[in-house]
């Protein structure tokens, strides 16, 4: 048997495992962990790609910054358990026949994908040039994809702005207050 | 697998080996140094006691600590609070593994192909680095939150804060080395750095990028939490900090990861400015011996510092890293990327 073979199921079943785990258990902190495992069995299928760059910036923005965040949030939040949905919600006809249908949406929409993925794989996605080297990645995001590029920055920074004017208006109210 | 393979495979096993526990007695050897010379600048004698000059004294501190017991606070996480320790321990040991030490080498004609003497030669070596220090935060955060303890959680946000803040510089420095090395694998920016200039001065990225040189220290002793950035262990604030709680090998393993964190900034700031194992009179295949040399002048360096300044307060420290060496790291970045790209250095 094919060694990467071997290892593209090793890091698939990390990936999926500990997704569900994510979801299934119900401590918190757990999750965040967990769904870092996930991100790093991604990370392991991103390698077998021959995509280490977009591997290792995976760990450090997903893995690393990002989820350092979430963890700070529910550790400060002190949420050590989720709460129980409250008694009657789960039993009522109407959320169980809503529920049902969303699951079949779901798992229709999932099967489709997978199936056109399949399509997309065979056809198109070996045709690829598949370099990407660090300066390959650089010159197509700024040549190439500029624009998606350049957007996503000013997206990202009136985000930012926002935090920043949310978090201020509050500060200069308890100082007025104070 | 081929016959000519196995001799290679098993000189990289054991170089794996060699690795591991060479980290494991540099962390001991620089409890020795941090003591001795810490001993000397407060002018006192350090220890004496244990062996000849007090040199097998690391060697009963790992005793004396195997000896205790373990424990555990009532209201801690017992899965986290086993975990954490092993993440740190086990991120300092990995970041290293990109970490090239010497030239090629066949072992004096044993092998038949040369092995680099570095564990994993990966082609983005530093960011591998980076990768692998973020998720060495969540050994210390999650060692102070499952504590259940006030001093640890607050050490540990110390701590993280202090990381996250500091990594930003530290990215910057480093990206300017790749613009002039033009790669991101350690061992051809080392390998950029080979010959001199004017037959005299050696080609080392330092007499480039000294501003680089003195963020990317900076920032690494704030990422190893040593002093005058310890916050995350202030003693006389904080207890000890994330590892309040922790006793035994437990505690060794934050130890060891300390020291071994320290080793590696200090390596990867050997490859990067100081030309790694290029050097004079030593021939190539000696090459180790330069690099050991100056790593050992880093960490001289690295606790000298310690013993000689006082810790900063909490928001110089948080003013000094985003309103000081982030700028600087910028116009840095900046100015070398004008040079390579205009003058083509």
């Amino acid at each position: 048997m094919d060694f990467n073979l071997v290892l593209f199921y090793a890091f698939a079943a990390i990936a999926v495992g500990a997704t569900l785990l994510v979801v299934l258990q119900s401590n918190p902190v757990y999750s965040v962990l967990l769904l870092i495992g996930s991100f790093i069995g991604l990370a392991g299928l991103y390698v077998l790609l021959d995509a280490p760059f977009v591997a290792v910036i995976q760990i450090i923005i997903y893995a690393g910054a990002i989820m350092v965040l979430f963890l700070f949030v529910v550790m400060l939040l002190n949420a050590p358990r989720e709460e129980p949905a409250p008694p009657g919600i789960l039993e009522s006809g109407m959320t169980r026949a809503v529920g049902a249908v969303l699951a079949l949406a779901f798992a229709l929409e999932l099967a489709w994908a997978l199936n056109h993925s399949r399509t997309l794989a065979t056809t198109d996605a070996y045709d690829m040039p598949r370099s990407f080297s660090v300066p390959d990645i650089g010159q197509r995001l700024f040549q190439e994809y500029a624009f998606a590029f350049e957007a996503t920055s000013i997206l990202i920074l009136v985000a930012m702005l926002g935090a920043i004017t949310l978090a201020a208006r509050r500060v200069a109210e308890r100082s007025r207050r104070g | 697998m081929d016959s000519y393979i196995i001799p290679v495979v098993i000189a990289q096993l054991a170089l794996l080996i060699g690795v591991f526990f060479a980290l494991q007695i540099s962390a001991a050897v620089m409890v020795y140094v941090e003591r001795k010379v810490a001993a000397r600048i407060q002018q006192r004698m350090g220890p004496t006691l244990v062996g000849p000059y007090g040199l097998l004294q690391p060697l009963a501190d790992i005793i004396k600590l195997a000896m205790k017991e373990d424990t555990r606070p009532k209201a801690a996480d017992p899965i986290l609070f086993a975990l954490a320790p092993i993440i740190s321990a086990a991120a300092a040991f990995t970041a290293f593994a990109v970490v090239p030490f010497g030239a090629e080498t066949d072992l004096f004609g044993l092998l038949d192909q040369p092995i680099p003497l570095q564990v994993a030669d990966v082609n983005v070596a530093i960011l591998w680095v980076f990768a692998v220090t973020s998720m060495g935060v969540y050994g210390i955060v999650l060692a102070g939150w499952s504590s259940n303890s006030k001093y640890s959680l607050l050490g540990a946000l110390r701590s993280s804060a202090q990381m996250i803040s500091y990594e930003l510089s530290y990215g910057m420095a480093l990206a300017a080395v790749l613009l002039l090395a033009g790669s991101m694998s350690i061992r051809e920016i080392v390998d950029a750095q080979a010959g001199t200039w004017l037959y005299v001065i050696p080609r080392w990225f330092v007499f480039l990028q000294p501003i680089g040189f003195f963020i990317f220290m900076t920032a690494g002793v704030a990422e190893t939490n040593r002093a005058p950035f310890d916050f995350p262990e202030a003693e006389q604030e904080l207890v000890a900090g994330y590892h309040t709680e922790y006793s035994s090998m437990s505690f060794a393993m934050f130890f060891l990861a300390e020291y071994i964190n320290m080793v590696t900034v200090s390596a990867i700031a050997t490859n990067l400015y100081l030309g790694g194992w290029h050097g004079p009179l030593l021939p190539e295949w000696l090459g180790w011996i330069w690099f050991l040399i100056k790593v050992a002048f880093l960490l001289f360096f690295y606790v000298w510092m310690r013993w000689t300044l006082p810790r900063y307060r909490y928001d110089q420290l948080m003013a000094f890293g985003w309103k000081f060496l982030l700028p600087l790291s910028v116009f840095n970045l900046l100015a070398t990327a004008a040079g390579v790209l205009y003058f083509g250095f």
